[in-house]
């Protein structure tokens, strides 16, 4: 396993720029998530570290190998990089064993093929054929497959995207904890926050071509680099406010700031789960216009007395609770918030 | 022969034409390993034109063009034309009613009435001029030729329309009822139009099998462009004169499929997704009409079908009291088996990488090269012969009259047909298979051999056995380009025939009927199982 760097890289299709200058590192043995919207780029990326598609400039190393700088281009097939696609792609006229052992020399199969299948939790199922697998099932032997040959890398390119959402979470569970075993360095490719968060070491959100953030999930959903993502990893709750040092004045009252910042204008975010309901008087006088009930919690949705325009919401464990549409509430901050000054 | 023409040749450019919607055809140059053989391939499909145009223009375009402006020549394109005008309008009636009465109506017996509607592909057509000619050796040239060419090709109306008919969504009628349309005119003027495509193309098939049958019109003396070619071929010293006329038969057909593929553009354009899970309500015929349905079906069936076996099964009885020539049967089927294999393994091999560079790549060359490997499907067989003989005569004399100038020509011929069925089996292999492989250790040939072409295998080979029986059909090259000394089923066939030796002739025919039968039954199976009505 090795660790993965990218600096500077640049892909254009005619005057279409799909990449302008992505950096990312990636150390050894930890799971990268790259979020971001549906056409930012980050399949272009994933194949270009592949070997796919070449870059127009910048470079991608691998370990202590450049495989990838302009007039350099180390093909797919030396660069140590396995790839478990959208959907599995397994190969339909091969038995699960014999997609597993693939990438491995004769003499490997074997045991090599009994050790991997064991790891991602499908012992026993080498003779079987990939149509006789479930959806999470080939996506496992897919992982099996690009694990076997002890890659450099796995590239993960939204593997969960075709489960249903019941299956989708063991599937992802099994899928980190394997990775984990085999102390597989990956890049996991997504436009799904929770995916992102719950199962990497580190998420780059990339927004039209860049790395807007790379950072722990935790920092990146506590501690935003810009409003763009702040709003993109979650819910959030945005304000206008003045700020003075680490305090700012705000529709929601006063409001702690995560850094002192210069005084002056700009907008703060605040997570629903930061916003408590209460009786009248306890707090900013506010009315309810709606609930939505997730299972786990839901969504109170709120109108500030005197501020209409602005949406507010607030989440709560469980069903709601307390909370009538048309009721008058009180709603309180708990916690720091983070703070963008006005450009 | 137009070939095995039901698989039709998707034109480059028209939004149906990308094979199975595959989005990602790269734009990046292919690789030689694919490139040089697919180029090589196209300069095979090629050749016979070019050097038919060179022979032709040999003697200087005045000799030529003093052939083409005689009244003569006028005279016999006019007739090639009208003959292939009436088959396809009589193809186009008979082909659309029976696929209307067996995919629309609640006509007893549907089922039974689609296989045999289906049923006279299996008679290829200069066997069943053999049996009209037998019994009726009096039959006026054009009628007789219009009769036998009907009955033999209007199945290449019959199935796709019949197909279109179960395609289309019962909802556009439907809608067109509750806007106040009567049954008849939403007949006429909704349904017909969503098939007319199919119709097109049906009728395309027809124009171009007419235009380049030569079995059927000679044995029948009818004097189109093809016997014409043949025969001043034969008799002539100075050959330009044909390969002038093969010239002209290749541009009136060239012309033909160019038309064609023109509206097929406009027209897949205008077509729906398509989406009919649902079924078509069935007509309700009155009893009237359904004994008119009945009769009018039981008449093709019976000219088509029944009159060819039956005359067929007398001669072979005939025949017999009289004692066959075992060995020269087994021999002839030995030697067609041999040149047919050969035929069908050179015609897959060069199949192969036009039909994967089809499928992964785009750009100019690309699409030049496989439009050069579909220059068969506008090659009349006696033109390719023809252009092969002149060129092996000039410049590679020790094959001329040897097997693989025969193979050779087969390769030409059928190559549309075998490329179809390799686009269209590796279109289903996703390009991510191979960027896996890739990704896994291979190299991009090894991709290829090991992922791609594994998995399409079973089409290509099913493709292989497709062209392999129609090897073993095929008359006028085989007849102009066999080595000499041999003989096949249909030259067997064809000199029995031509001598009026009807009942020995007859073993022949019978193997090549029961030879047609097999892609026949499974284009049928095929359509009434896949195309689901019929049963309810």
């Amino acid at each position: 396993m090795s660790e993965l760097v990218v600096r500077g890289l640049e892909k254009s299709y005619g005057d279409v720029w799909v990449l302008r200058g992505v950096d990312l590192a990636v150390p050894e043995g930890s799971l990268a998530a790259v979020l971001g919207a549906s056409g930012c780029g980050k399949t272009t990326l994933l194949r270009i570290v592949a070997g796919f598609d070449t870059a127009d400039r910048g470079m991608v190393r691998l370990g202590g190998t450049v495989v990838s700088l302009p007039g350099t281009h180390v093909p797919p097939e030396r660069r140590r990089v396995g790839v478990v696609p959208q959907e599995g792609a397994l190969f339909p006229h091969l038995t699960v064993a014999g997609n597993v052992g693939f990438g491995l020399p004769r003499r490997r199969r074997g045991a090599r093929v009994d050790e991997v299948l064991e790891l991602v939790g499908l012992a026993g199922y080498g003779p079987r054929m990939p149509y006789e697998l479930s959806g999470g099932q080939q996506q496992r032997v897919a992982l099996a497959r690009a694990l076997a040959p002890e890659p450099a890398l796995v590239l993960l390119d939204e593997p969960f995207s075709a489960l249903d959402t019941g299956l989708r979470a063991a599937v992802r569970e099994d899928v980190r904890a394997a990775l984990r075993t085999a102390g597989a360095t990956a890049v996991l490719v997504t436009h799904d926050q929770e995916e992102a968060l719950s199962m990497a070491d580190l998420v780059a959100v990339m927004d039209e071509g860049r790395i807007a953030q790379a950072a722990p999930p935790g920092d990146l959903y506590s501690a935003p680099a810009d409003l763009g993502v702040a709003t993109f990893v979650g819910e959030a709750v945005v304000l206008d406010v003045v700020a003075s040092g680490d305090a700012a004045q705000s529709a929601l009252g006063p409001l702690v700031l995560r850094q002192p910042s210069v005084p002056g204008p700009g907008r703060v975010v605040v997570r629903p789960e930061q916003i408590t309901v209460g009786r009248p008087g306890d707090g900013v006088p506010a009315r309810v216009t709606g609930t939505v009930f997730y299972g786990h919690d839901a969504l109170v949705r709120l109108e500030l007395e005197g501020h209409a325009g602005i949406p507010v919401a607030a989440r709560q464990q469980g069903a709601p609770h307390g909370v009538a549409v048309g009721d008058a509430v009180a709603v309180q901050v708990v916690g720091p918030v983070s703070f963008f000054p006005a450009p | 022969m137009a070939g095995p023409a039901l698989t039709h040749p998707p034109v480059p450019g028209t939004p149906g034409a990308r094979g199975g919607g595959v989005a990602s055809r790269r734009r990046t140059r292919p690789p030689a390993v694919l490139l040089v053989p697919a180029l090589v391939a196209a300069g095979v499909a090629l050749l016979p034109l070019v050097y038919l145009a060179v022979r032709a223009f040999e003697r200087g375009p005045e000799v030529a063009f003093e052939i083409v402006w005689q009244e003569r020549t006028l005279r016999l394109v006019l007739r090639s034309l009208l003959l292939a005008a009436v088959v396809t309008g009589l193809c186009l009636v008979v082909g659309v009613s029976l696929a209307w009465l067996t995919s629309r109506t609640r006509v007893p017996f549907r089922r039974l009435l689609t296989v045999l509607g289906a049923l006279p592909l299996a008679v290829p057509s200069y066997v069943a001029a053999y049996i009209w000619v037998s019994f009726f050796p009096r039959i006026p040239p054009f009628a007789g030729s219009v009769l036998v060419l009907t009955l033999c090709t209007y199945p290449y109306v019959f199935l796709p329309v019949r197909a279109a008919l179960q395609g289309t969504d019962p909802a556009l009628e439907e809608v067109a009822r509750s806007l106040g349309r009567g049954r008849w005119r939403t007949v006429l003027t909704v349904t017909l139009r969503q098939v007319r495509p199919a119709m097109a193309a049906g009728g395309l098939l027809v124009g171009l099998y007419v235009l380049s049958d030569f079995g059927a019109v000679s044995l029948l003396r009818f004097d189109s462009l093809t016997r014409v070619i043949y025969t001043s071929y034969r008799s002539s010293f100075d050959r330009t004169p044909a390969a002038v006329l093969g010239l002209v038969l290749v541009l009136v057909t060239i012309t033909i499929v160019w038309a064609e593929s023109r509206s097929r553009g406009r027209a897949a354009q205008a077509r729906l997704g398509t989406g009919a899970a649902r079924r078509h309500g069935l007509v309700r015929l009155g009893r009237g009409g359904t004994a008119l349905a009945l009769l009018w079906a039981a008449v093709v069936a019976g000219l088509g079908v029944a009159f060819p076996l039956v005359g067929l099964a007398r001669w072979l009885v005939v025949g017999s009291s009289a004692g066959f020539d075992a060995t020269r049967v087994v021999e002839a089927a030995g030697s067609t088996v041999a040149v047919s294999a050969l035929g069908a393994a050179l015609t897959v091999v060069l199949a192969i990488p036009v039909g994967v560079l089809a499928v992964r790549y785009r750009g100019r060359l690309v699409s030049a090269v496989e439009q050069a490997a579909y220059a068969g499907h506008a090659l009349p067989g006696i033109v390719v012969a023809l252009a092969l003989v002149f060129f092996a005569v000039r410049y590679a004399f020790p094959v001329y009259q040897r097997t693989p100038l025969l193979v050779l020509a087969y390769a030409v011929l059928f190559l549309p047909a075998a490329v179809g069925a390799v686009r269209a089996s590796v279109a289903l292999s996703p390009p991510v298979l191979e960027e896996v492989a890739r990704s896994l250790g291979r190299s991009p040939f090894q991709a290829l051999r090991d992922v791609t072409l594994r998995v399409a295998g079973p089409g290509v080979a099913a493709g292989a056995v497709l062209v392999f029986l129609t090897c073993m059909k095929e008359l006028p090259a085989t007849l102009l380009l066999r080595p000499t000394g041999m003989q096949t089923l249909a030259t067997e066939l064809w000199s029995r025939t031509t001598v009026g030796a009807y009942a020995a002739a007859a073993p022949y025919a019978a193997l090549l009927v029961v030879l047609a039968a097999v892609p026949t039954f499974l284009l049928t199976t095929r359509s009434t199982t896949l195309g689901g009505g019929g049963e309810r």
